[in-house]
C-alpha cells in the first residue's frame, strides 16, 4: 500500500519541511501520494507534482482550507486514509496539531517525531527530549507518523511530473473558527530552522548586553538562541529559549555564549553539527559538547569575534 | 463552568536521564519525578479563571501508578478543587490515555479540558488532540494566550510562524504552552488544606476501554557521543578554525 503525505503550505508556496516530509515518506513506501488541502493553492499542487519522489497529488480546493484549522482537514484526510497504509506530516506544530486527531479517529497509535526510517514498521525517534533514543515498531494496521525535519534532507524539487486529481471537499467543523495569524517579522531566520544559532546565557549579565550577540547574528545571519536561565532572568523573551523545555534546534554552527550547559539547555542544542562554547569558566559543562571551547571573558571575547568576522572576505549565509 | 485538568507524573526535567543497560528503557528508581512542566502551566491557567469567577469547580486528573497521585496533590494544593487518580501498573501509550480521559470526560461533564501540550519523558504531543477526536470536540493546541467569552474560549496559539488566533466553542480541548503563564508554587497552608481535599481512585480496568500497546519499544538507547573536542586559545584562532576546518561560516 501506498504512503499519504499532508502538504504544509500557505496556498501559495510549499513550506520548506514539506520537502524534508517528502524525503523520509518516501523511504516508508516509495509510492508516496501528496494531499493538498488549501484554497486557490493551485501552484501548491502544480510545484508538488515536479517533486522526483512524488507519485500522485491528490488536490482539494475549498475555502475551509485556507487556514489550518485541524479539525476540518481532519474529516478530509479520514476520506482518504483508506486507500493507503501510512499517513505521515512533518513533526512541527503544523503535524504535531494535525496528526494525532486522524491517528484517534483510525484507532492507531502515532509514531511522533521520527528521526530514521529502519523499515516501513520500525522507527528511531528522540525521547527526553534525545536524551535517549528509541527504536519502536508500530504493530497497528494503518500507522500514523510524523517525522522530525532537521534529520531528512530535503527532496529534489523539480524534474518530476506527478498526475494531479482533484477532489471534494469533507465536512467543515462550525466549532472551530480562525481569527487571525501574527507571523514574526524577523529579519533573521527563525531559531528552529536556521542554519547558524548564537545563544546567550546567565553570563550576558542583563538584556542590554544581548546586543554583542545580535550584531554577531546579523553579521552570521543567525538567529538568536537563550538559555532558560537567561529567559527566567528576564534578559530575553521565552520564544528564544533553547531546551528541553523551550526549541530544539538542530543548526550547523550553535555558538554558546556565557551558559553554563544545564542538562536541560543540552538536551536542546547537543545534536547540532558544529558546537562552540565561550565561557569564562573552564570546567563548565557546555565545554564537554563543544567541538571548539573558548575559555574567555565574553565582554571581551564578543566584540573581539564580531571583528574577526569582519576581517574575512566573506562569510556562508 | 467545570474544568478538567489532567497531569502527568515524569522525570524532573533538571535530571541527567541514564539509560538501562539492558536497553529496555530509562532509570527512573530513585529519580526525582515531578509533574510533567506545561502541566503545571494548565493547573495554572484553571486556577486563574476560577479566581476570575469564570468557572466553578477544577477537578485534577492524573493516570499511572500509585505515586502518581503526588501530582494530583500538587494540583490540589495550587487550587483544584478535588482530584481523580485512574491507577495503571504498565505505561501507557496516548491512545490509550485518551480513551481512559474520554470515559472520565463523560462521567464528570467538564466545560473543558487543560493540559499540557506535551509531556517531557515520551515527548509525543498526542493525548490532548486525541482527546478532541474521540469526543468530536475542538481543539486549541499549543495556546499563550486564553480568553474567556461566553460559550467559547478565543485561544493565541504557538505556531512556527508566529501566533496564531482561533475561536473554540464549549466543550473544548486546550493543550497549554509554557508561554501560557507562570506556574505559582503553593503556600504552606495550601498544601495542608490539599491533604484534605478528596481523590478518588479509580482502576482502569473497570472502565472498559482498550488500553493494551500497540508500539513495541524494541530498544532504548543512548544518542550517539560526541567526539571530544578542542579549547582553542584565542578568538582569532576559533574564526579561523570555524572557517578553514569547519566549514561553517
Amino acid at each position: 500500500m501506498s504512503v499519504l503525505l499532508i502538504a504544509e503550505h500557505n496556498n501559495k508556496e510549499v513550506r520548506p519541511f514539506t520537502y524534508n516530509a517528502i524525503t523520509a515518506s518516501s523511504q516508508i513506501n516509495e509510492d508516496l501520494h501528496v494531499l493538498v488541502l488549501g484554497h486557490q493553492a493551485d501552484e501548491v499542487a502544480k510545484s508538488l507534482s515536479e517533486v522526483p519522489n512524488v507519485k500522485k497529488v491528490i488536490h482539494v480546493d475549498n475555502e475551509i482550507y485556507e487556514n489550518y484549522i485541524a479539525e476540518n482537514y481532519t474529516s478530509a484526510i479520514i476520506k482518504h486514509a483508506e486507500n493507503y497504509s501510512h499517513i505521515v506530516s512533518s513533526a512541527n506544530t503544523f503535524g504535531k496539531n494535525l496528526m494525532p486527531r486522524i491517528a484517534a479517529l483510525l484507532d492507531t497509535s502515532q509514531v511522533s517525531d521520527i528521526i530514521k526510517v529502519i523499515s516501513d514498521d520500525t522507527f528511531l525517534r528522540p525521547i527526553y527530549a534525545g536524551n535517549a533514543f528509541a527504536t519502536v515498531k508500530s504493530n497497528d494496521k494503518k500507522k500514523c507518523v510524523t517525522i522530525r525535519p532537521t534529520s531528512f534532507d530535503p527532496a529534489d524539487k523539480s524534474g518530476g511530473s506527478a498526475e494531479i486529481t482533484k477532489s471534494d471537499p469533507a465536512e467543515a467543523s462550525s466549532s472551530t473558527k480562525f481569527l487571525k495569524k501574527e507571523e514574526v517579522k524577523s529579519d533573521r531566520p527563525e531559531l528552529g530552522t536556521a542554519r547558524i544559532v548564537i545563544s546567550g546565557g546567565r553570563g550576558m549579565q542583563n538584556g542590554e548586553n544581548f546586543k554583542l550577540i545580535s550584531d554577531i547574528a546579523d553579521k552570521l545571519n543567525a538567529a538568536i538562541g537563550a538559555s532558560r536561565a537567561a529567559v527566567d532572568a528576564g534578559y530575553i523573551t521565552n520564544d528564544h529559549q533553547v531546551g528541553q523545555t523551550g526549541k530544539v534546534v538542530v543548526p550547523d554552527l550553535y555558538i554558546a555564549v556565557g551558559i553554563s550547559g544545564a542538562i536541560q539547555h543540552l538536551a536542546g542544542m547537543k545534536e547540532s553539527k558544529v558546537i562552540v562554547a565561550i565561557n569564562k569558566d573552564g570546567e563548565a559543562p557546555i565545554f564537554s559538547v563543544a567541538d571548539y571551547g573558548l575559555e574567555a571573558d565574553l565582554f571581551e571575547a564578543l566584540p573581539q569575534f564580531l571583528s574577526e568576522l569582519n576581517k574575512l572576505n566573506t562569510i556562508q549565509k | 463552568m467545570k474544568i478538567l485538568v489532567a497531569v502527568k507524573r515524569v522525570i524532573d526535567y533538571n535530571v541527567q536521564i541514564r539509560v538501562k543497560e539492558d536497553g529496555s528503557g530509562v532509570v527512573t528508581d530513585n529519580v526525582k519525578m515531578s509533574t510533567n512542566p506545561p502541566d503545571d502551566n494548565a493547573i495554572e491557567e484553571a486556577v486563574k479563571i476560577k479566581e476570575a469567577g469564570k468557572a466553578k469547580e477544577i477537578v485534577a486528573i492524573t493516570i499511572g501508578e500509585e505515586k502518581a497521585q503526588e501530582t494530583v496533590r500538587k494540583a490540589l494544593a495550587v487550587g483544584a478543587d478535588r482530584g481523580i487518580h485512574v491507577k495503571v501498573d504498565n505505561v501507557i501509550e496516548p491512545l490509550a490515555v485518551s480513551k481512559i480521559l474520554k470515559k472520565i470526560v463523560e462521567k464528570e461533564n467538564p466545560d473543558l479540558v487543560f493540559m499540557g501540550k506535551q509531556a517531557i519523558d515520551d515527548d509525543c504531543n498526542q493525548t490532548g488532540q486525541m482527546l478532541a477526536a474521540l469526543l468530536n470536540w475542538p481543539q486549541a493546541t499549543f495556546a499563550s494566550k486564553i480568553e474567556v467569552k461566553d460559550n467559547a474560549l478565543e485561544v493565541t496559539r504557538e505556531i512556527d510562524e508566529g501566533l496564531e488566533t482561533i475561536e473554540v466553542n464549549v466543550p473544548a480541548i486546550v493543550t497549554c504552552d509554557l508561554r501560557l503563564n507562570e506556574p505559582r508554587y503553593a503556600s504552606l497552608p495550601n498544601i495542608m488544606k490539599a491533604k484534605k481535599k478528596p481523590i478518588e481512585q479509580i482502576n482502569a480496568s473497570d472502565l472498559g476501554v482498550d488500553i493494551n500497546p500497540r508500539i513495541e519499544q524494541i530498544k532504548v538507547e543512548e544518542p550517539p557521543k560526541r567526539k571530544a573536542g578542542i579549547k582553542v586559545a584565542s578568538v582569532e584562532e576559533l574564526v579561523q578554525k570555524l572557517k578553514n576546518e569547519a566549514k561553517v561560516i
